[in-house]
């Protein structure tokens, strides 16, 4: 009995494909990149900016366009398609607090929204930051020596 | 040409989150947080400034430019500031993006109703 159990369960789970998700993940990565690549490119002709400023508007402007498609409703989609093919780029760090605020506004201003944005991207900037300065210290260590 | 190797790096790097996604049972928060500590690591030894010349947005893009912001940013502040240029100079770099995704955050909480 336990046994036709655990067939029917492994039958009837969805299988994770995993060559076609990195396949997916790949493709929908790179089109990112590339449309970081031309957001760069295409600031720095039309303001007349230099690269690193252009890149700081890029980054807002990817996390602008994914906070506004998260609250239209059809970014949880894409990202349910892609997986981390959204996911790691800077789009799934504001993807994750959109989400947030949005899932909590019903709690009110502070205790929802406030209390609740840093929910599921607190840990990035919580392990961002801790790692960044134990790797200076040993930088520092280091270029002391 | 620059736009092929942004291509091919970033999404060398979502392939490779997705196949540990896969592979393992860690969930999506700490295959970020992986990224991101990975990104601030590689950025002790300036490797990642060469991802960067070399990939362009591609390198930009990517939770790891995060990573390497954040590193970058402390060396930074420790070189002009000395030891309190470790904590000022940490979210220097990085300010723009975490502002930018809590304010647009927080009005379109306002705004929007959440779809289910």
């Amino acid at each position: 009995m336990r046994q036709s159990y655990q067939d029917i369960v492994s039958k009837n789970s969805p299988k994770e494909n995993v060559f076609i998700n990195a396949i997916i993940a790949f493709i929908s990565g790179g089109v990112m990149g590339v449309i970081g690549q031309f957001l760069i490119d295409g600031y720095t002709v039309w303001f007349d900016i230099s690269t690193k400023e252009a890149t700081v508007c890029m980054l807002v402007t990817l996390i602008f366009l994914s906070c506004l498609f998260t609250s239209l409703g059809f970014f949880d989609k894409l990202v349910n398609f892609c997986k981390c093919g959204l996911i790691i780029p800077i789009t799934g760090f504001a993807h994750a607090m959109m989400s947030a605020a949005l899932e909590f506004r019903k709690e009110g201003l502070v205790t929802g929204i406030g209390m609740n944005m840093f929910k599921l991207s607190g840990a990035v900037i919580i392990f961002g930051v801790v790692s960044s300065f134990v790797f200076s210290v040993i930088r520092m260590v280091v270029g002391l020596i | 040409m620059i736009y092929l190797k942004a291509f091919v790096f970033a999404g060398a790097f979502c392939a490779l989150a997705q196949i540990i996604l896969d592979k393992t049972k860690l969930t999506p928060g700490h295959i970020t947080v992986i990224f991101v500590v990975l990104g601030a690591f590689l950025d002790v030894f300036n490797i990642y400034d060469r991802f960067v010349l070399w990939a362009g947005g591609g390198a930009l893009v990517p939770i790891l430019s995060f990573g390497h912001n954040l590193t970058h940013g402390a060396l930074q502040g420790y070189n002009s500031d000395g030891v309190l240029g470790l904590f000022s100079g940490t979210l220097d770099l990085t300010a723009a993006g975490i502002s930018a995704a809590i304010i647009f955050s927080f009005f379109m909480a306002l705004i929007f109703e959440p779809k289910d």
